[in-house]
C-alpha cells in the first residue's frame, strides 16, 4: 500500500503493484545493490595513501594498460568485421545464412571457461591457426586480444543488424539518381544511419572486454606487468589475503564500468532519436 | 510504399542467372565481385574467431578416442561438477525468474516515480566484471566480511560453499528474464488485463490466464539464456567457490582445474558437453526468436 501511494502516478485497475515492485526491490537491494556497496564501504575504511598505492603500483598500471589496450583494441576489430558481417547478413544470399546468423550469437552461449581452452589450443604455436602465424598468440597479449575479439563478435552485428534493416530503401534510390557511386551512398548516407548502432555495439564489446576473466586467463599465460589483466590482479591480491587492496582495485573498475554504463545508455538514446528523425 | 517496381532480370541478374538475387535493384546493390568479397570476409573472420574454436572443442575432445572421453565425463569428480552445476542453474533460474516477472510486471503495467532509475538498476550486474561479483560477496560472507564472524559462530559457510557458488551465479544472470520481459509487456499495453478484471477475473486469473500466456515465448527465451550462463559462469563462481574437487567444483572450474594438470583429453570432453549445451541453447533461441518476431508483429498490427 505505502509503495503505491507514494510512487504511483496514476491510479490503475491493476492489481500487484506493490507486491511485485515490493518484491523487486527487496530482491534487488539484497542481491545487487548490499553487496556491491559493500565494496565502496571496504575502499573507505583505507586510508587514501593506502589506496592510492593499491590501485596505481607500477604492476596494476601495466595490467590496466593490457586490460584497457587490448579491450579497445578487440572491439575496434569488432567494429570493422562486425559492420562487415551485419551488412552481409541482412543484404546478400548466400548457402547456410541462417545456420551462420545464429552461430554469431556463439560467445553469449558458450561458457567462457570452454572458449578460453579453445582459443588456446588453435592459437598455441602447434595449434591448427598458431602454426601458420609467423608470431606468437597463446601466452602473450595478442592472446588476450584473441579472446576479446571473440566475446565481443555478438555485439556489434546485432546492434548494427536491426538498424540496417530498416534502412529506408528510397533513401538509396535517391542518392543513386542523383549519380552518387554505391561507395558513396554508403559512406554518405547508410553510414551515418547505423553510426550510433555501431558505436553502441563497440561500447558495448569494450565495456564486455574490461571485466572479461574466464576466455582470457587461459591464453594469456598471465605473467606480471606483460601479459595479467586487471580482473586477474584482483584474484591474486584476493588469494593472497589482500582484500583491502582487492577491492580497491575493484572500485576503479566499477566506477569505469558504471560510466561506461552511463555512456551506453546515452548513445542508445540517440540511436533512438537518429532512427525515430529518418 | 509507392517503390518503382524494377523488372527482376536487371543487369545482375543476367550475371548469375542460377540463384535469385535478394535485391533485385541493380542501382542500390553492389557489383558482384563486391558482393563476393564482402561475404568471403565476413565468413574467414567469423571462421577465424568462432567457427574454428567451436569445433577445436569437439576434435580435442575425442582426439584420444571414446574410451578417455566417457571416463573423463563419468568420473566421480567430473560428475559431481555436473550435479553442482545443474543445482546452481536449478536455484538461480528460477529465482530470477520470479524476479523478472514482479519487476516487468511493476515496470511495464504501471506509470511510477524512479521507474528509469529501476531499469539501469536492473541492467547493473551486466556492466559488473565476473570476478567482481565474486568479490563482493566476499566481502558480505568472508571470514572477514560483514556476516562473516555470525555466520562462523552459527557454523555456516556461504564463501567456499555452495551457497557461495548458487549467490554468484544469481548475481552474474540476475538481469536476464526481466530484460526479455519488460520491452514486450510495455508493448503489449494493459487493456487485455483491464478487460479481465472488468470482467470479474481475479488477479492471479488474470495473471495466469491473460498475462503469462502472452509473453510465454519472451519467458522461455529469457529462462534459456539465463540457464546457459549459470551453467557457464566461471570468474564470479571462481572467486567464492574455493576449488575443492569434488565439493565445490563446478563444471567450468572442473575443466581449468584439468587443463591445468594437462589432462587436455578430459578437460575437452567435459568442455565439449558445456559446448553442447551452447548449440542447444542456440538453437532453443533462435526457434523462439521467430515466435516473438511473429508475437511482436501481431502486437503492432493490433496497434495499428
Amino acid at each position: 500500500m505505502l509503495l503505491s501511494r507514494s510512487l504511483l502516478k496514476r491510479h490503475s485497475v491493476l492489481p500487484g503493484f506493490d507486491l511485485a515492485l515490493g518484491f523487486a526491490l527487496l530482491y534487488l537491494s539484497l542481491i545487487v545493490l548490499v553487496p556491491l556497496s559493500a565494496a565502496f564501504l571496504k575502499t573507505f575504511t583505507m586510508t587514501w595513501a593506502a589506496f592510492w598505492d593499491a590501485v596505481s603500483s607500477p604492476r596494476v598500471l601495466a595490467s590496466y594498460r593490457l586490460t584497457f589496450g587490448a579491450s579497445f583494441a578487440a572491439a575496434a576489430l569488432n567494429a570493422v568485421f562486425g559492420l562487415i558481417v551485419a551488412w552481409v547478413l541482412v543484404r546478400y544470399d548466400f548457402p547456410f545464412k541462417r545456420l551462420i546468423d545464429a552461430l554469431v550469437d556463439l560467445p553469449f552461449a558458450l561458457p567462457t571457461a570452454v572458449a578460453g581452452i579453445a582459443l588456446t589450443a588453435i592459437y598455441a604455436e602447434n595449434g591448427w591457426i598458431g602454426q601458420w602465424l609467423p608470431f606468437k598468440v597463446s601466452f602473450t597479449p595478442v592472446g588476450v586480444f584473441v579472446a576479446l575479439v571473440f566475446i565481443g563478435v555478438p555485439f556489434v552485428v546485432r546492434t548494427v543488424q536491426p538498424v540496417l534493416e530498416d534502412v529506408n530503401r528510397e533513401l538509396e534510390e535517391a542518392a543513386a539518381t542523383l549519380g552518387a557511386s554505391r561507395w558513396q551512398t554508403f559512406a554518405k548516407v547508410i553510414l551515418p544511419i547505423v553510426l550510433p548502432a555501431l558505436l553502441t555495439g563497440f561500447a558495448l564489446a569494450f565495456a564486455r572486454a574490461l571485466g572479461e576473466y574466464g576466455s582470457v586467463i587461459f591464453i594469456a599465460g598471465n605473467m606480471p606487468m606483460v601479459s595479467e589483466i586487471t580482473p586477474l590482479l584482483i584474484i591474486t591480491k584476493l588469494e593472497q589475503y589482500d582484500i583491502a587492496g582487492a577491492t580497491a582495485i575493484a572500485v576503479v573498475m566499477l566506477v569505469i564500468s558504471f560510466v561506461l554504463l552511463l555512456l551506453i545508455n546515452s548513445l542508445q538514446t540517440w540511436a533512438r532519436k537518429r532512427q525515430g528523425g529518418v | 510504399m509507392n517503390t518503382i517496381a524494377l523488372p527482376k532480370n536487371g543487369a545482375d541478374t543476367a550475371a548469375a542467372p542460377a540463384r535469385p538475387l535478394a535485391t533485385p535493384r541493380a542501382a542500390t546493390s553492389e557489383a558482384p565481385w563486391v558482393r563476393r568479397l564482402l561475404i568471403g570476409v565476413a565468413l574467414a573472420f567469423l571462421t577465424l574467431f568462432l567457427f574454428v574454436p567451436l569445433v577445436a572443442v569437439f576434435f580435442e575432445a575425442f582426439k584420444k578416442g571414446w574410451d578417455v572421453y566417457l571416463a573423463a565425463i563419468i568420473e566421480p569428480d567430473a560428475r559431481s561438477a555436473i550435479g553442482l552445476t545443474l543445482t546452481a542453474a536449478a536455484i538461480s533460474v528460477p529465482l530470477n525468474l520470479v524476479f523478472g516477472i514482479s519487476a516487468a510486471w511493476a515496470i511495464a503495467k504501471f506509470d511510477f516515480r524512479g521507474k528509469n532509475l529501476l531499469l539501469t538498476l536492473i541492467d547493473l550486474p551486466f556492466s559488473v566484471s565476473p570476478v567482481i561479483a565474486g568479490l563482493i560477496y566476499v566481502l558480505v560472507f568472508g571470514l572477514q566480511g560483514w556476516f562473516g564472524g555470525w555466520l562462523q559462530d552459527h557454523d555456516l559457510k556461504v564463501i567456499f560453499a555452495v551457497p557461495g557458488i548458487v549467490l554468484a551465479t544469481v548475481f552474474i544472470t540476475f538481469p536476464f528474464v526481466a530484460r526479455e520481459l519488460i520491452p514486450l509487456m510495455q508493448a503489449q499495453g494493459q487493456e487485455q488485463e483491464e478487460a479481465a478484471r472488468v470482467l470479474g477475473a481475479s488477479g492471479w486469473q488474470m495473471f495466469w490466464r491473460v498475462t503469462l500466456p502472452n509473453v510465454k515465448w519472451a519467458l522461455l527465451y529469457g529462462v534459456i539464456l539465463c540457464n546457459a550462463r549459470a551453467m557457464g559462469e566461471f570468474g564470479a563462481v571462481s572467486v567464492v567457490s574455493g576449488h575443492i574437487r569434488g565439493q565445490t567444483n563446478t563444471m567450468p572450474l572442473h575443466i581449468e582445474i584439468l587443463y591445468n594438470e594437462y589432462q587436455f583429453a578430459a578437460a575437452f570432453a567435459v568442455a565439449s558437453l558445456l559446448a553442447l549445451l551452447a548449440l542447444v541453447t542456440l538453437g532453443l533461441k533462435h526457434f523462439i526468436e521467430q515466435r516473438v518476431k511473429d508475437q511482436k508483429r501481431s502486437v503492432g498490427d493490433r496497434a495499428e
